[in-house]
């Protein structure tokens, strides 16, 4: 092993690592100081999109309009989806993924450090770009996160800051993705043959190339609006001989995938904790690999399931509807198989295990919600209500944000190399667990009612729900506030972290001391350490 | 403690928010049955699936609550660890819900098939989406007016107007002039927008379809005989600032009613239109 010292004190935690901010922060190429840029700036970003979706609630609590203009509402829900998903989700696996794939497959660093530095430093320049929209003359973006025209081209200043904002992110994200694909096409230490590799790594290769495949698409539909905005083409006027729902095709065509971006990876971690916890090895482990490469490729047939109502021929709707209800098969074999890992497991319920746990349950509810969506003339009913937001909240939620959360849980005593408060953590669980069920569950109901989705006030018969969902927002939104300050004082101080940290951990990050040296597997590691880890 | 004491906190605030609005509680959980001829269909569709997800709920989620239970380290379970693979369950968790979604999938598209079939209408409403109000225009009838939010809604939905949305009948889903039309008759609407994408859904006519400007959408509906009344609905495609005020309200007249208001309308319509052609 490259480095075996123990840590002594926080500042020896980075032996190695140059001194001074500039040094050490700005010019890092360093995957664990960048993975620690990425994660502190979605951290951020988690906040500030949730102080919008506080926003939505507090007006929603009641019918009327007590707190703000329509328009601003309109801002509030199309920025709390770009910040939630570009500023919050995105970052947050791309600083797992430089954190710990390095570390899984034993490399000494990303394949590509100063483009690592750089696809990470785009990000702030990116948000201060699109955030400062606020103080433009017509506010922050209106038109929804999806960019939709031709009302995106009703926005004002804001319009070209947005669309610029974006190209900056999707610029960022194809670098990460290419970083990722590099790295684990040629950094793996010799005997890390793919089929050895951690699922974590596996669902963020599948995850990298679904990137490098639709970001760019993201950026045509963005350039196509810029074009039609300022230099008089007509790609989505009909007035030219353009279509509007063509936008609407590309964009789904970037924006299916991009859900699948953002959940993929959560499988990845929840096939580590899960095993880890249950002291077991993941169950069907190559079927695990071949369901997540499957939904990666679904995922690109699947996107006018998202515009049902735009009036497809008939031939369109049904193929859309039935390559849609086919994911359902490749995610069964999913849940199935973390089922079975737990199945005559030992299982333990630290804070990961306990967010991994809720995974399964909520992710799967999501799942359902899903399948029902999926049936065209049922999607009628349900299009671009509250039952759709309940769906996509379930899933990125409960599913995403948990596994992020969870992900957190399992590798901090490795980065920090302390453990942190077990009793506060699992309070922070049960706190998050109860109400983001509170808060996203009646809105099933809503959206069944007949509630639409970004609506600034709604008729009265919604009241009720609204009430209860509002309140669950509040006291998710309260319970987060744990997380910082857990980490905060984890990164601080604490009991020592072992090297293996968890009983049943396996796998190469848990070969490197806690915390993890500066620099580590500057020498490939030993071949038993690499069967070991991938006794799957 | 003081964690224990915010929760309770909260909760004493839950408690008293809802009481307050439970003297005129909805508390809605499930989609209409409609008063259409597919509306019906499309419930019996939901609950179909519904209840599929449901009983996949019990077999998954039972499954994992045993394991939860039952496997737990404090009470000695031992790890199967041999337990890593078995190519039987995994062909048999793959073409179980194969064959469950089969089952799904053909009423769905039979239902579906039956809602693309807009053939054999008798009526056609021109439907415009304007930010942000709905004009419906009568083809060859002669008829044509906007509908736009009532006036109590109105006043009372403006930012801190100090009216209770309570006292006003409808709130937000009540119109100056709804669109009508017969029942038992197969209404074709042809739907398109002046300006942004809109989209137009009543939930009982169980139909929602996006107005696209430069573009014409069709959807059709046929409410029931027996089911005449005034149905709410709104547009829900964003469109803009006032995308949450500008409600869709269909009125089903039985035939007679129905040709006495048409008449009325033209008649109304008439000295209106030949003001508009005197020079």
């Amino acid at each position: 092993m490259a480095n075996s010292h123990t840590a002594h004190d926080a500042h020896d935690d980075h032996h190695g690592a140059p001194q001074g901010f500039m040094q050490r922060w700005v010019l890092t190429t360093n995957h664990k100081d960048i993975g620690t840029l990425y994660l502190v700036f979605a951290g951020i970003m988690f906040f500030l999109g949730g102080a919008m979706a506080m926003v939505i609630r507090a007006e929603l609590f009641q019918p009327g309009l007590q707190f703000v203009d329509p328009q601003f509402f309109n801002s509030m829900t199309t920025m709390h989806a770009l910040v939630m998903i570009f500023g919050g989700m995105m970052p947050a696996w791309v600083g797992l993924a430089n954190w710990m794939i390095p570390l899984q497959i034993g490399a000494a660093d990303m394949a590509l450090p100063r483009m690592n530095n750089f696809s990470f430093w785009l990000m702030p320049f990116a948000f201060i770009l699109l955030l400062s929209t606020f103080f433009t003359g017509g506010g922050a973006p209106a038109g929804g996160w999806t960019l939709y025209p031709p009302l995106v081209l009703q926005g004002g200043d804001s319009f070209p800051m947005a669309m610029f904002a974006v190209h900056m992110m999707g610029a960022s994200s194809i670098m990460g993705a290419i970083n990722v694909i590099v790295t684990l096409m040629n950094m793996r230490a010799p005997g890390m043959t793919l089929l050895r590799m951690p699922l974590f790594c596996w669902t963020w290769l599948i995850t990298a190339y679904l990137l490098i495949l639709v970001m760019p698409v993201l950026a045509g539909a963005v350039t196509m609006l810029i074009t039609d905005h300022f230099f008089g083409t007509s790609f989505f006027s009909a007035a030219g001989g353009g279509d509007p729902v063509m936008y609407q095709h590309i964009f789904w065509f970037f924006g299916h995938p991009e859900v699948y971006i953002l959940i993929l990876p959560a499988f990845g971690v929840v096939s580590e904790i899960l095993p880890t916890f249950s002291r077991k090895p993941l169950f069907g482990y190559e079927s695990m690999v071949y369901a997540t490469a499957s939904i990666g490729f679904l995922s690109f047939i699947v996107w006018a399931h998202h515009m049902f109502t735009v009036g497809m021929p008939l031939a369109g709707q049904l193929f859309f509807m039935l390559t849609t209800m086919l994911i359902a098969v490749p995610t069964g074999v999913k849940v199935f198989n973390w089922s079975a890992t737990m199945w005559k497991g030992s299982l333990t319920f630290e804070p990961p295990m306990l967010f991994a746990i809720s995974f399964l349950f909520l992710f799967t509810i999501g799942g359902f919600s899903g399948l029902m969506l999926a049936i065209a003339p049922a999607d009628f009913q349900y299009h671009d209500t509250y039952f759709v937001v309940a769906h996509f909240h379930y899933v990125l939620v409960p599913g995403s944000l948990f596994a992020i959360i969870g992900g957190v849980y399992y590798w901090l005593p490795k980065w920090s190399g302390h453990m942190y408060n077990m009793t506060l953590a699992k309070w922070h669980f049960w706190l998050s667990a109860i109400f983001v069920n509170v808060l996203f569950f009646p809105q099933h109901f809503l959206g069944l009612a007949g509630m639409p989705r970004r609506i600034p006030d709604y008729a009265t018969q919604f009241a009720d729900w609204n009430a209860v969902s509002s309140i669950g927002a509040f006291g998710f939104g309260l319970a987060q506030l744990i997380f910082p300050y857990l980490i905060w004082s984890c990164v601080r101080g604490g009991e020592k972290a072992t090297a293996h940290v968890w009983e049943g951990s396996h796998g190469l990050e848990w070969e490197v001391p806690s915390p993890a040296p500066y620099h580590s597997w500057s020498e490939a590691p030993a071949i038993e350490l690499i069967e070991r880890g991938a006794a799957h | 403690m003081l964690r224990t004491h915010r929760l309770l906190t909260a909760l004493g605030a839950a408690v008293a928010a809802l009481a307050a609005p439970l003297a005129h509680a909805e508390w809605t959980l499930n989609m209409t049955t409609g008063v259409t001829s597919m509306s019906g269909e499309i419930y019996s569709l939901h609950m179909k699936m519904f209840w599929w997800c449901v009983a996949i709920a019990v077999f998954v989620f039972g499954w994992m609550i045993v394991s939860i239970v039952k496997f737990q380290k404090s009470k000695g379970a031992v790890p199967d660890t041999a337990m890593v693979h078995s190519t039987k369950a995994e062909i048999i968790w793959t073409i179980i819900p194969v064959l469950i979604l089969v089952v799904l999938a053909v009423p769905a598209a039979k239902t579906l098939i039956k809602l693309e079939d807009s053939r054999g209408s008798t009526l056609s409403v021109k439907v415009t989406g304007y930010q942000w109000k709905w004009q419906y225009d009568y083809l060859d009838q002669g008829v044509s007016y906007f509908s736009t939010l009532s006036r109590d809604s109105n006043a009372a939905r403006q930012l801190q107007s100090g009216i209770d949305p309570t006292t006003v009948n409808d709130y937000l889903r009540d119109v100056d002039y709804p669109l009508v039309v017969p029942t038992g008759a197969k209404v074709r609407l042809l739907l398109t927008s002046a300006d942004v994408i809109h989209a137009w859904w009543v939930p009982e006519l169980a139909i929602k379809k996006d107005a696209i400007p430069g573009f014409v959408n069709e959807l059709w509906f046929q409410v029931d005989a027996d089911k005449p009344g005034i149905y709410r609905g709104q547009c829900v495609e964003l469109c803009g600032r006032d995308h949450g005020f500008m409600p869709v309200v269909v009125e089903a007249k039985s035939p007679e009613d129905y040709k006495a208001w048409l008449a009325e309308r033209q008649a109304a319509a008439k000295p209106a239109a030949i003001a508009a052609n005197t020079p």
